[in-house]
């Protein structure tokens, strides 16, 4: 195979593969962008299904179709595939895909690395999915896999850490490969402040990343421990205290709900900006904010413990901090609505689901200032105010962002106009049910209805109605979506050109659609005027 | 008269018996922290609504009015100083109203010297325990048959027709009105969370650790709630049962627990 002059490769780098080894061995971080967002959807449509168990069970009081237990690990795996599997995983897809187009680079620092992070989600996966089959059941203890109850686990435990792990290392190498990537590959012309929002958004989640997810290998291997070699962290008979696990366990939970939302302001302030016809507002404000954001996300972890008997100092000061997070995240709605005003807005599909993130995340956030302060969480912790809180904020929130940005760069990958009347269809129905399927939950909280529990009292009946019905809608909708994209993907559609929008900005609108195989194997000397930042 | 009318709304909001179905408000409670709880939690919901009015509204006016097909050229402008610094502190003030009552109801709640009446709660997969301390006075307090037997899977019996289903037990928590009463808690497995809404009291249940709360009842009644704290399998089936009774009807219980079951015992041991 080797011949006898060095240096001298006979393989044709200008195409792609073909067959699985493509795939397999890929180190083309838009083949390995696809593979991110393909597995995420999946994940998706998993952790889904799950879902639709949880709302049929809840459909009307007494038990129908699942024992209490199953219900919980229901509960537990829906929640762990759809935070480690789709929404992480999706936006590590799109930071795959656009990020090396968006500074001019020919693709990410560490490519071999990048196929391992991917690869290791599916492994993953398939191991966490399988306990589902094994005597005792999935992890039933809530994602949060709060001890001693999760030390009760089955065969499933060593697995549920195993897989934890293995994502975990995902995350972490993917989040180096960004940060190596952003800082050393820019263009030339590109200074850190001229970077897209995108790009700034996943250069700070990624050393989110990597401060957090170690700390939740610490946490669960402290568990692993307890649990087969001994050890006392959790346990209060050994000396240990379970209330430890909950601080080590949030320190990292804080930061990782951030990083599963700054991406997601990323994406929105790439996608107002070209709809408006106008720059975004307060560019370098927004940097800031983000920044902050990320900062503060530290220090406000205790706020999911208020009610596990912590010092009134304590209390005071996790109130007022979790409290300021709404100030730079406050800045960042006006900013996007200042962007608007006075534009020239037209409204296709990724524009629609940026505006609902606008309205709906910002609902989100309401709830969460209401849940910052303490004694009125004294009665809204592990009810369904919260569920309805953080569903608000993940899914008309991040999902909202993931499937805009699918929109919004899906002609850019694959050549071809996704069918815009379908496209809004699906906004419309994703966004009624959406709000059909949550809203009620607030009031479900109020009322009293805790969380995680299969069954409940007759007065909280007529609410959980509705949201199951809610939530059976969104299920079907999301059909639409995978129709849609996959029509795409086939070759349906009017061809798209290279800007694909009116005059956006960024590097990537610069490169033919769909972008070839290899681009900017030359980093662009000058960037064109028209796709600056300044 | 905005003052006047927004009473009126959280009035209509707040009159709602949380018992009721459709309910959308959590309950005024019987205590006074549960008013004061109530009352912050509604201030902060009217700030909430305020905001969003004003935020909402301006976006929904430029959604109609800056679009496209009115033909005007899009504006240029991308930064502005003083609106980012006003919007940045408007805020600010308005999250210093709301923390300033927040902290001082806090500092009430944590007050739990001079109790009338201790008693210590211990959770159970899937049940509590109650001990009134310095007294010989402790019980199991457990899912009532009726729920018991309704909430089988496939029981054929229809939870509408089960009074108080998944909230009733068979021996509730008995306390006096207006007595502080200290809740002492802890939990013999995992942990577990006592949660009555009507008395805004929620405290986590952990095993090896005592935690300390406190309520006093105002008005007599039956105050139901439920474990808020993920335990196992039948975490959605041991609720939290607490009987507010006249001080005397109180006592005439307690000398009642006090009897050692006696009677039951020899009948028992004599039938054999």
């Amino acid at each position: 195979m080797s011949t006898a002059v060095a240096g001298i490769d006979t393989h044709d780098h200008h195409r792609p593969e073909k067959g699985f080894g493509r795939w397999l061995f890929a180190t083309n971080h838009k083949d390995i962008g696809t593979m991110y967002l393909l597995f995420s959807l999946t994940m998706l449509f998993v952790g889904g299904t799950m879902a639709m168990v949880i709302r049929s069970e809840l459909l009307a009081p007494g038990l129908q179709f699942v024992n209490p237990d199953f219900f919980n690990q229901m509960t537990t795996m829906h929640a762990l595939v759809m935070i480690f599997g789709a929404i992480m995983p999706a936006f590590v897809g799109l930071a795959n895909w656009m990020v090396p187009l968006m500074i001019g680079a020919p693709d990410m620092a560490l490519p071999r690395m990048n196929n391992l992070s991917f690869w290791i989600l599916p492994f993953a996966f398939t191991i966490l999915l399988s306990t589902l089959f094994m005597p005792g059941g999935a992890p039933a203890g809530g994602w949060t896999m709060y001890p001693p109850l999760v030390l009760q686990t089955g065969d499933a435990f060593p697995f549920l850490i195993f897989s934890i792990h293995l994502m975990g290392l995902s995350s972490i190498m993917g989040a180096i490969n960004i940060i190596v990537t952003i800082i050393n590959m820019r263009a030339p012309d590109m200074s850190l402040l001229k970077m897209p929002m995108f790009v700034w958004s996943w250069l700070i989640t990624a050393y989110l990343l990597i401060a957090v997810m170690p700390v939740l290998a610490g946490a669960v291997t402290m568990l692993l421990t307890d649990q087969f070699f001994g050890t006392s962290f959790f346990l209060a008979a050994g000396g240990g205290d379970p209330v430890m696990y909950q601080h080590i366990f949030w320190f990292f939970g804080h930061p990782e709900v951030y990083i599963m939302i700054l991406p997601a302001f990323g994406i929105v302030s790439e996608i107002i900006p070209t709809f408006a016809r106008k720059p975004l507002f307060g560019h370098d404000s927004m940097v800031y904010a983000i920044s902050a954001i990320a900062f503060l996300s530290f220090i406000v972890w205790a706020h999911h413990m208020f009610t596990v008997g912590m010092p009134l100092t304590g209390q005071l000061f996790f109130m007022f901090a979790t409290m300021l997070i709404a100030v730079p995240t406050g800045v960042k709605i006006f900013n996007w609505t200042a962007t608007m005003w006075r534009g020239a807005m037209t409204f296709e599909t990724p524009m629609l689901f940026a505006l609902a993130f606008l309205f709906l995340f910002s609902i989100g956030g309401f709830s969460g200032v209401m849940t910052a302060i303490v004694p009125a969480d004294i009665q809204y912790q592990d009810s369904y105010f919260v569920v309805a809180h953080f569903h608000y904020v993940l899914v008309p929130g991040a999902l909202f962002a993931i499937l805009g940005a699918v929109y919004y760069w899906l002609p850019k990958w694959t050549g071809r106009m996704y069918n815009e009347k379908l496209g809004q269809i699906h906004f419309w129905l994703t966004a009624v049910f959406v709000n059909v399927t949550f809203f009620p939950m607030h009031f479900l909280g109020l009322a009293g209805m805790p969380r995680r529990i299969p069954d409940y009292a007759t007065q909280f009946t007529d609410w959980n109605f509705v949201a199951s019905i809610g939530a059976f809608g969104f299920g079907l909708s999301q059909l639409l979506f995978v129709y849609i994209v996959i029509s795409c993907m086939r070759g349906r559609g009017e061809s798209a050109t290279a800007e694909v929008w009116d005059h956006p900005k960024g590097l990537e609108w610069t490169v033919p659609s769909p972008a070839p195989f290899h681009t900017f194997e030359e980093p662009p000397v000058r960037i064109p005027a028209a796709h600056t930042f300044t | 008269m905005i003052r006047r009318l927004s009473l009126c709304v959280t009035g209509l909001l707040g009159a709602t018996a949380s018992h009721a179905d459709w309910a959308i408000n959590m309950p005024r409670g019987v205590s006074e922290l549960s008013a004061e709880t109530y009352d912050l939690h509604m201030t902060v919901f009217n700030w909430c609504v305020g905001i969003a009015i004003v935020v909402f509204g301006a976006m929904i006016f430029t959604i109609v009015r800056h679009r496209k097909s009115r033909g005007v050229a899009p504006a240029r402008f991308s930064h502005s100083m003083s609106a980012e610094v006003t919007w940045t502190i408007i805020p600010i003030i308005i999250l210093l109203i709301m923390a300033v009552p927040a902290a001082e109801t806090m500092i009430k709640i944590e007050d739990s010297r001079e109790p009338e009446l201790t008693v210590v709660v211990t959770g159970y997969q899937w049940k509590w325990h109650y001990t009134y301390q310095g007294e010989d006075v402790a019980f199991y307090s457990t899912l009532a048959r009726s729920s018991s037997e309704a909430r089988r899977k496939g029981s054929g019996i229809d939870p509408a027709s089960v009074e108080n289903y998944l909230l009733d037990v068979d021996k509730p928590l008995v306390v006096p009105k207006g007595a502080k009463v200290r809740i002492l808690l802890t939990s013999n497995d995992v942990i577990h969370s006592w949660w009555v809404p009507d008395l805004s009291i929620k405290k986590d249940a952990i095993p090896g650790f005592m935690n300390e709360t406190w309520f006093q009842a105002e008005e007599i009644g039956v105050f139901r709630g439920q474990c808020a704290e993920l335990c196992g399998m039948d975490h959605g089936y041991m609720p939290v049962v607490v009987q507010v009774v006249e001080p005397d009807e109180f006592e005439a219980w307690m000398d009642a627990e006090r009897e050692p079951p006696a009677a039951a015992a020899t009948t028992t041991s004599s039938a054999r």
